[in-house]
């Protein structure tokens, strides 16, 4: 870090490394940096229409925020959401990334199986399920037929929709985080599991005192990952859902979506990207001022 | 290390006590359900492809009835091809993915390159500025971002689709990751010949970051074939439209219920990408793996 080659110390080399950098920083600064900031500042503001320009109204946005019910609805979602996705994931990411490392019959085609719904488009997908969860013809209601059991109208009613879509989230993102764990899982030297194996610890013992410690950075890498997607994604809430039955699958960045661009109401819509923006913060605090050193690094 | 655990290995096997040979059958036990389990949820996870596959391969009488002598038909194919502009979202879609990833490499290559090897002021509070973009992403800012696309009257285009994913955060970092383990040596070198820092960088640089940029290149071309919320904000024609919302406006209008056409144009939207999976799959999975390793 001291001491740098002639050609790339010194105000020259200061130069060029800022004109190599200002591409990218420009479009960066445009759109990430000052949308962010630029939230916070139009979401003091209403939403300008016609001849009728932006007006001051401080925090109104957010105490019609507070008393908006379908704001509550969302975030509740979201947070059901969140917890509905990230450990069933992360878990199946886990013993899958186990299974397709083991001496397992047809491994690579078991590989394939798990890995492909990560290069299906969400919204592609959302249609086959939207088929599998149709009443009565649905693929899941024939299942059920065939032990005489009624007909579920899954995506219809309020008490399985987000249950459902919660399904298609984890079924599209196990395989992807699988990737990481079975990199991690390659690095593991064999010696270690043969040593506890001496030690006469069953496989069991070997998974949470070994492999489990050492797979502590992949499962954080994952788990910060899987909640940005737990607020990010939302592409099949367009096909299944549209965000009903009466809001019950309704997420915090497809209420944006529909405020921002159903209702043309921009002001609100950034009081909302606030908070959205506040949840990532947190994330990324926790991430930096916490797990960072809880977790052992080799 | 390896040659003890050989030896080990070696020593314990032959001389397996009753007490062992027990243990070897739970073994067998244990290896027959862990196969079981595998194989179930391995199932699960292809049945959505397999049941579009069925669907989209046979009559509409048999969306929903599994006989094994089924006719096969091209049908639903044709139809969906009839009655959507696929073509036209295939090219924009084509466009939009390309123009994606020069912008990517272009840009992420001169930062990486300026982050990797040059000190100047303010280097590392510009390299955390850049990090942000892994936590606060283009997907999240919709709302201010159509704002600026507004303002820059470039609603409804392809750049307008492109232009918030151009500056990666992700790929500058692993290519500022890959840029520092390459020798300076080399980099002298180049110098005493006579190359000036872009003539180093395309020379020494880009050339042996070639498998960084291959693994890159695949996991942003599948990220962005597949991004379907902000070119639905942005676009609102046949012209620009990307594959993905042209294919939420077809499976939404009016095609009524005939699943048998809505899954044949599903596939014909995943083919591509499906089709390069199938065929390169240790490449992807390799380049995913080595994207994901930090």
């Amino acid at each position: 870090m001291t001491a740098h080659p002639p050609g790339n110390g010194g105000r020259l080399a200061a130069i060029h490394g800022w004109l190599l950098l200002l591409p990218a920083a420009v479009l960066l600064a445009a759109f990430t940096h000052y949308p962010a900031v630029a939230t916070f500042w139009h979401s003091l503001f209403t939403t300008p229409r016609g001849n009728r320009p932006a007006r001051f109204i401080g925090a109104d946005h957010y105490r019609d925020m507070l008393a908006d019910p379908i704001f509550w609805t969302a975030l509740q979602n979201n947070l059901v959401f969140a917890a509905g996705t990230i450990l069933p994931s992360i878990a199946l990411a886990m013993v899958m990334a186990l299974w397709v490392n083991s001496r397992i019959s047809g491994r690579s085609l078991l590989r394939l199986a798990y890995f492909t719904p990560t290069v299906l488009p969400m919204i592609a997908v959302a249609n086959i399920w939207l088929f599998f969860y149709t009443p009565d013809y649905g693929l899941f209601d024939q299942l059920r037929g065939l032990f005489g059991l009624p007909a579920v109208n899954w995506l219809g009613s309020g008490d399985t929709a987000l249950g459902a879509v919660i399904v298609v989230t984890v079924w599209k993102e196990a395989g992807f985080f699988m990737i990481f764990y079975l990199a991690a899982l390659q690095q593991i030297p064999p010696e270690l599991g043969e040593a506890a194996e001496l030690e006469g610890a069953s496989r069991w013992q070997r998974f949470w005192r070994v492999t489990f410690p050492l797979l502590m950075p992949t499962t954080l890498f994952v788990l910060i990952n899987a909640t940005i997607n737990a607020f990010r994604l939302v592409d099949h809430l367009f096909v299944m859902t549209r965000g009903g039955p009466d809001n019950a699958t309704s997420l915090l960045l497809y209420y944006i979506y529909e405020v921002g661009f159903k209702f043309w109401d921009q002001g609100y819509a950034a009081a909302l990207t606030m908070v959205l923006l506040a949840l990532l913060a947190t994330v990324a605090l926790l991430k930096f001022f916490w797990l960072e050193r809880k977790v052992h690094y080799q | 290390m390896s040659e003890t655990a050989e030896l080990s290995r070696a020593l314990v096997r032959p001389i397996a006590s009753p007490a062992q040979s027990s243990v070897l059958a739970d073994g067998r036990i244990d290896r027959i359900l862990n196969t079981l389990g595998a194989w179930t949820l391995g199932i699960l996870w292809l049945a959505p492809l397999l049941y579009a596959v069925w669907t989209a391969f046979h009559p509409s009488a048999y969306s929903t009835r599994f006989e094994l002598f089924a006719p096969l038909t091209l049908e639903n194919f044709r139809a969906a091809w009839a009655a959507a502009p696929f073509p036209r979202y295939f090219l924009n879609t084509s466009i939009l993915v390309a123009t994606i990833l020069a912008g990517q490499l272009v840009l992420g290559t001169l930062a990486a390159y300026a982050f990797a090897r040059f000190s100047f002021p303010g280097r590392d509070i510009a390299f955390a500025l850049v990090l942000i973009q892994l936590m606060i992403m283009p997907d999240v800012l919709v709302v201010e971002n159509y704002r600026s696309i507004h303002a820059l009257g470039l609603v409804d285009t392809i750049p307008a689709m492109a232009l918030p994913y151009m500056a990666s955060a992700f790929g500058i970092f692993l290519l500022r990751q890959t840029f520092k383990t390459i020798p300076r040596e080399l980099e002298e070198a180049a110098r005493i010949e006579g190359c000036g820092t872009l003539g180093i960088l395309w020379r020494v640089y880009v050339p042996l970051a070639k498998p960084t940029y291959l693994a890159y290149a695949l996991v942003s071309v599948s990220h962005h074939w597949n991004n379907f919320l902000w070119p639905l904000i942005v676009t609102n024609t046949v012209e620009t439209r990307p594959l993905t919302v042209g294919l939420a406006v077809f499976a939404g209008t009016d095609q009524g219920i005939d699943w048998a056409i809505i899954t044949a144009a599903t596939l014909l939207a995943s083919g591509p990408l499906l089709i390069a999976f199938l065929l390169f799959q240790r490449q992807f999975v390799q380049s995913f793996l080595r994207a994901g390793i930090r």
